[in-house]
This record gives C-alpha cells, sequence and structure tokens, in this order.
C-alpha cells in the first residue's frame, strides 16, 4: 500500500493541477443527484404541480399545490412545502401543509400525519410516491389516524356535517373558533 | 542508524510491527529502522534517509471529528508515531463530553474541541505537530482535503460520512482502461460507535467499497407516527416528540426549535412532562427529553478506545505495509459477552461516487444539445430524454415543464463552456436506457475529457512510476 505515496512529487503536482478545474467546482451531495433524477421522472396527475420559488439553483426546496378533483375537497387547492435534506433518500424529506385545511390528518400548523413521511419511509419510495401518498389524503381522509382531532371526529359521527365543515373551511369561513381563509 | 534505536519499553510494541519481516506483509514493505523513523521522535531528516522514509515523515493525517472517538484517535495516531496531523471539528466542548473525552478539563468548557485536543495531544506526546480547524468540514475548500494523505473519521454521523466520503472520491482519477491512478486514490479508515457496538472500516476508493456503495445497509431511523404523538401516546419518548414537533410549533410559530439552546431543551421537557401527567406515562426526565430530541445513544469510553485502536492501527499498516489491511469492514459488539466479526463488502461497479463511470470523449465545440443526442446513441448507454447535472449545477432537465423551460437556453451553448472550460470532469446523467431492449430508468455518471483543451490534454501523461 506504501505504492500509494511512491508516485514522484511532479506527477502528484500535475495530477493536482489537472483536477483543479474540477475541484473548484462546488460539491454535490449523492442525495442531491438522487433527488434531481426523482424530480424529472415526476409523472404527476393533472392536478397537482409543482414549483420551484428559489430557482432552478436550489431543487432540495420546492412547492407542490394539489387540486382534489373529487370528494370532501373538490376544487379546493392545497399547497405543500418539501425540504428535501442531503441525506435524501436515506431520510424522507420534510413536508409541510402551507394552506391552512379542516381535514383529520393535517393540523392547524400544517403537519401531515402520513406514515411514508415517517415511520414507513423507505429509500426505494421517493418525491413521486410521496405526493401521490398526499393527494390520496384529500380523497380518503381518515378518521383512524387523526391529527386535528375534533375534524376526525365529526368525520367519524356525522360524515354530513364533516362535508358542510370542509366546504365552510375552503370558502372562506370559521369552523367553531378557527378561521381558514379560502382555498377555492 | 543504531541511534533511532529508542528505550524498548516505548515502542515495544510498534517494533514487533514495523523491525520484522512476516507472511502478512505488503508487496512495499521493508522492516527496519528507515521504516522506525517514523516512529522515533527525530525531527532531523538525514540524507542518507531513503525516499520513502523522507515521505513517512512528510505524510500528512486528517483526523475528522475532535470528540469521543477523534480524542482517542489524536491520541492513538501520535503515539503510533505520526508526527504530522490535522483535526478538524466544529464544535466547542460541553460538559456532558468531559466524561469520555478526556483530552478535556472543566475548565475547557466553551472552548473548540479541535484546539484543545490538538493542543493537549502536543504537550504530552513529544514530536507531534498538531494543527487544529475549527471549523465545519463542508466549510473547508476541496483544495484543503488533497493536502492529505489519508482522512481518519472519528464522526457521529451518516451525512457527514458522506460528504467527506464524496470528497475523498472526488480526487480519484481512472485510466482509460478503468483502472485507478495510485497518485489519486486519497484512502479513509473510518469508525463509528454507539454505545457497546462500534465499527471500523477501511476505504480505498476505487478499490473497496466507498461509503456509498454500502449506504442502503443503514437501518432506517425510527419514527414515530404524528399521529400517535397526537392522539396515543404510549411512552415517555412519544410525550417528548409530541413537545418537540407539535407543541413547539404550535405555541411558537415560525420560531424554529434548537436543540443546542438549553431554554428550548428546558420548554421541551416541561410541556413532555405535562403531558405525560395526563396520560399517566412515567419517565420523562430532562436527560431522556435531550436524548430522544438529539437522538443521542450513550457513548461508551470503552468502545471509543477499541475502535480507535482498530482505525489508528488501520492507518498505520496503510502507511507502513507492516500488514495487510482489514478487509473491509469490522463490527464490534460489546452489549453481551463480546463479537467481533470481519465482513467483506463489495463495491458497487456502478456506484455514482466512487465508480469509474464512462468515459466520454468531446471537442470543445460540442453543444449541450448535442451531447444530448450523443448518449442516445452510445452503445454502451442508449440514454434518451437525459438531464445533466454537472456538480451543483444541473445543465439540464428534461421534465418537469417548469424546470425544462429554465435550462433550455443552456442547449445551444457548447459543454466545455458549461463545465467552466475545465479540460475534463465528471457528469451525471439521467434518463431512460434502453438495456436488453427493455426501457429502464437510468443515471450515470460519465467521465468526460475534452480534446484539445487547455492544459494536460493527454491522458496518460499523469501515469507512470
Amino acid at each position: 500500500m506504501i505504492g500509494l505515496f511512491k508516485v514522484k512529487e511532479k506527477q502528484r503536482e500535475q495530477a493536482q493541477n489537472a483536477n483543479r478545474g474540477g475541484a473548484s467546482v462546488k460539491k454535490q451531495s449523492a442525495g442531491e443527484l438522487r433527488l434531481h433524477k426523482d424530480i424529472s421522472e415526476l409523472n404527476l396527475p393533472s392536478s397537482c404541480a409543482i414549483s420551484f420559488p428559489n430557482g432552478k439553483d436550489d431543487l432540495m426546496n420546492f412547492e407542490v399545490s394539489i387540486k382534489p378533483d373529487d370528494g370532501y375537497y373538490h376544487n379546493g387547492t392545497f399547497v405543500f412545502t418539501f425540504q428535501v435534506s442531503p441525506v435524501y433518500p436515506h431520510e424522507a424529506p420534510k413536508v409541510k401543509c402551507k394552506t391552512k385545511v379542516y381535514h383529520p390528518n393535517i393540523d392547524l400548523e400544517g403537519n401531515v400525519c402520513l406514515n411514508i413521511l415517517r415511520e414507513d419511509w423507505k429509500p426505494v419510495l421517493n418525491i413521486n410516491t410521496v405526493i401521490y401518498g398526499l393527494f390520496h389524503l384529500f380523497t380518503e381522509p381518515n378518521s383512524e389516524d387523526p391529527l386535528n382531532h375534533e375534524a376526525a371526529q365529526v368525520l367519524r359521527d356525522n360524515p354530513k356535517l364533516f362535508e358542510t365543515n370542509v366546504r365552510r373551511a375552503m370558502t372562506g369561513g370559521y369552523v367553531g373558533q378557527t378561521f381558514f381563509p379560502r382555498c377555492i | 542508524m543504531a541511534d533511532l534505536e529508542a528505550p524498548q519499553s516505548k515502542s515495544r510494541d510498534l517494533d514487533k510491527l514495523l523491525l520484522r519481516a512476516g507472511n502478512l506483509v505488503g508487496p512495499d514493505f521493508y522492516p527496519g529502522t528507515e521504516v522506525k523513523a517514523l516512529i522515533s521522535q527525530l525531527s532531523i531528516v538525514s540524507s542518507s534517509f531513503s525516499d520513502f522514509v523522507i515521505r513517512l515523515l512528510s505524510l500528512r493525517v486528517l483526523v475528522v471529528g475532535a470528540g469521543g472517538l477523534g480524542c482517542e484517535l489524536l491520541k492513538d495516531l501520535a503515539l503510533s508515531g505520526f508526527r504530522n496531523l490535522d483535526v478538524i471539528d466544529m464544535d466547542r466542548i460541553e460538559v456532558t463530553n468531559l466524561n469520555r473525552q478526556f483530552l478535556f478539563r472543566l475548565e475547557d468548557v466553551g472552548k473548540p474541541k479541535a484546539e484543545i485536543a490538538a493542543k493537549r495531544v502536543m504537550e504530552r506526546v513529544s514530536g507531534v505537530e498538531i494543527v487544529p480547524h475549527f471549523s465545519r468540514i463542508e466549510d473547508k475548500e476541496l483544495e484543503f482535503y488533497n493536502n492529505f494523505n489519508i482522512i481518519a473519521l472519528g464522526l457521529d454521523s451518516i451525512e457527514a460520512r458522506r460528504y467527506i466520503n464524496g470528497v475523498a472520491c472526488g480526487f480519484l482519477e481512472y485510466d482509460e482502461d478503468d483502472t485507478p491512478r495510485r497518485e489519486t486514490i486519497k484512502p479513509m479508515v473510518d469508525g463509528g460507535t454507539e454505545g457497546f457496538k462500534g465499527h471500523a472500516r477501511v476505504i480505498v476508493p476505487g478499490v473497496t467499497p466507498c461509503f456509498e456503495c454500502t449506504i442502503w445497509l443503514f437501518p432506517p431511523q425510527v419514527k414515530f407516527p404524528l399521529c400517535t404523538l397526537a392522539e396515543t401516546p404510549r411512552n415517555a419518548a412519544h410525550c417528548i416528540e409530541y413537545a418537540h414537533l407539535i407543541k413547539w410549533h404550535e405555541v411558537h410559530g415560525g420560531k424554529s426549535f434548537d436543540p443546542d439552546e438549553p431554554e428550548h431543551m428546558k420548554w421541551v421537557y416541561d410541556e413532555a412532562v405535562k403531558r405525560a401527567e395526563l396520560f399517566g406515562i412515567p419517565g420523562v426526565t430532562y436527560s431522556l427529553t435531550q436524548g430522544v430530541v438529539k437522538n443521542i445513544i450513550p457513548a461508551i469510553a470503552s468502545t471509543n478506545a477499541i475502535i480507535s485502536a482498530a482505525c489508528a492501527l488501520e492507518t498505520l499498516k496503510i502507511v507502513s505495509g507492516c500488514s495487510k489491511t482489514l478487509a473491509n469492514y469490522l463490527t464490534y459488539n460489546g452489549g453481551e459477552g463480546l463479537h467481533t466479526k470481519v465482513t467483506e463488502f463489495v463495491r458497487d461497479k456502478d456506484c455514482l461516487v466512487c465508480g469509474p463511470g464512462i468515459l466520454i470523449e468531446l471537442d470543445t465545440s460540442v453543444t449541450l444539445q448535442k451531447f444530448i443526442d450523443m448518449l442516445e446513441e452510445h452503445p454502451k448507454l442508449l440514454l434518451s430524454k437525459a438531464s445533466v447535472k454537472h456538480g451543483k449545477d444541473s445543465l439540464y432537465m428534461q421534465a418537469p415543464p417548469v424546470l425544462e423551460e429554465m435550462h433550455r437556453p443552456n442547449l445551444s451553448k457548447s459543454l466545455y463552456d458549461l463545465m467552466g472550460r475545465v479540460q475534463k470532469d465528471t457528469v451525471h446523467v439521467f434518463g431512460t436506457a434502453l438495456k436488453n431492449e427493455e426501457k429502464q430508468s437510468s443515471l450515470t455518471k460519465l467521465r468526460v475529457v475534452f480534446k484539445g483543451a487547455d492544459g494536460v490534454a493527454d491522458m496518460d501523461t499523469a501515469i507512470g512510476a
């Protein structure tokens, strides 16, 4: 292994010089590379759109808007922020809902209860699967895994009232003590 | 060279390794006092020394991390005779470090770890020169890392290991026949501990698997479902995570939580206690709160010492050739009884970080569009709808449309200009590849060389010994 150090100084310098051009380029993380691939392969339904508020040089932070075409949340527009760490895909992206929403699985701070974002995340999953997971939350809100306790209870006990509440929230109004800005 | 003989007591164990021949020594190993000059305290570089010894004396080792493992590593390497060490760490000493980071004293609390660690080892071991760097690893220029012959890692995160691995593998160059060039290989020795468990591994980029080749072996982090935290907490950790992940944002809005801020930690602890009382759950303590929030696993000093010793020995072996290096991953488990095992991991030949990638020669006039078209024709690639990435810059993205539009102006520019007019560099391309008549998603590393560009035009000039 000492052969590593046997090369003459001159050759070493040469190698360094030749390398310098490359080395001045900012180091990319392997996670970033995988994320770029994920993004280029997105296959989204027309009801979902992705945007990059920081422009093309920052793909690690982006927004996805979802406009359900069916169910309780029909025609609402819900924006999610994605933060992807350099450790991606070893770690799931951090996803928050920017739009205040009356939803059993999303709390008023925008935390989202979606299994693949936390306990069931696997590196084989990708951004596409996460977006489909979020989409699914709007077509099938789930009262079993509540993050907004009140909304979950209403959905479970009185689906008709739940539907009314969702409509009221989406058109901009109060549900109980909480005001929801219009998102239709 | 009789005067090189140190008193037997001091280097007795090293003498056994360095003064005797053996069946397991490397092909370039010359036992004897010349190698021992490495471990001697001599500061004179005699003209009678061979190139070999002079090289050993000018050898530079970087220790990354000056925490539990880093302190041990610095001490072990210094006592093994390494004379030029650098140490980098971004942290300051905390009182809770003192039980195992033995280079630090109570009066050092608040001072940079790297600086104190270097100072203490230099006070105790004569002849060693340690340069401290109180800095984030990402803040150093890439060239900084090229100054070292070996990088020894005493880190506690996947992210930091992944970064250093990327940097070290970035120096690796391949010949036209895909053999790694020896002079560009930057070996790493990586140690890690978690409680009674630990590992030591030798990474020789281009020869043994790099960190990225085997990253999928890491078990996923344990994360609790948010709804469990919000609705049905069952243990103390659930209460703490509720306070940390949900309650904090509810109360503090946009203010982000800082785990190194004692007031923040105290607030989370108090909230966790309230929640635990509400649900009749025992066991929330301040130290558990710190543990859960910062994901701390108790560090055991003896595990650090054992792993560090293994790492220092591997470093010595790489340098001297006095024995075969570990092949290539040692696990140590001292929890129940004692168990150690060495596993030989294999390289991922298509690794995007340490693999050779596919060599492509281009004229400096080739436009990005032309380049993308060429990828479709290339027999080893057959890559259609390719997107192209160079370092941190994405040069072209085929989709989604918003990004395609932003990158479209690049298509008519020359790739040479887009890559900053370097003679050669790595790019990554991804798209749909045709493999066995089937379309597959593909991500590939390419080594692009520009013909007739400035600098060293001929790939062969840097080779040969």
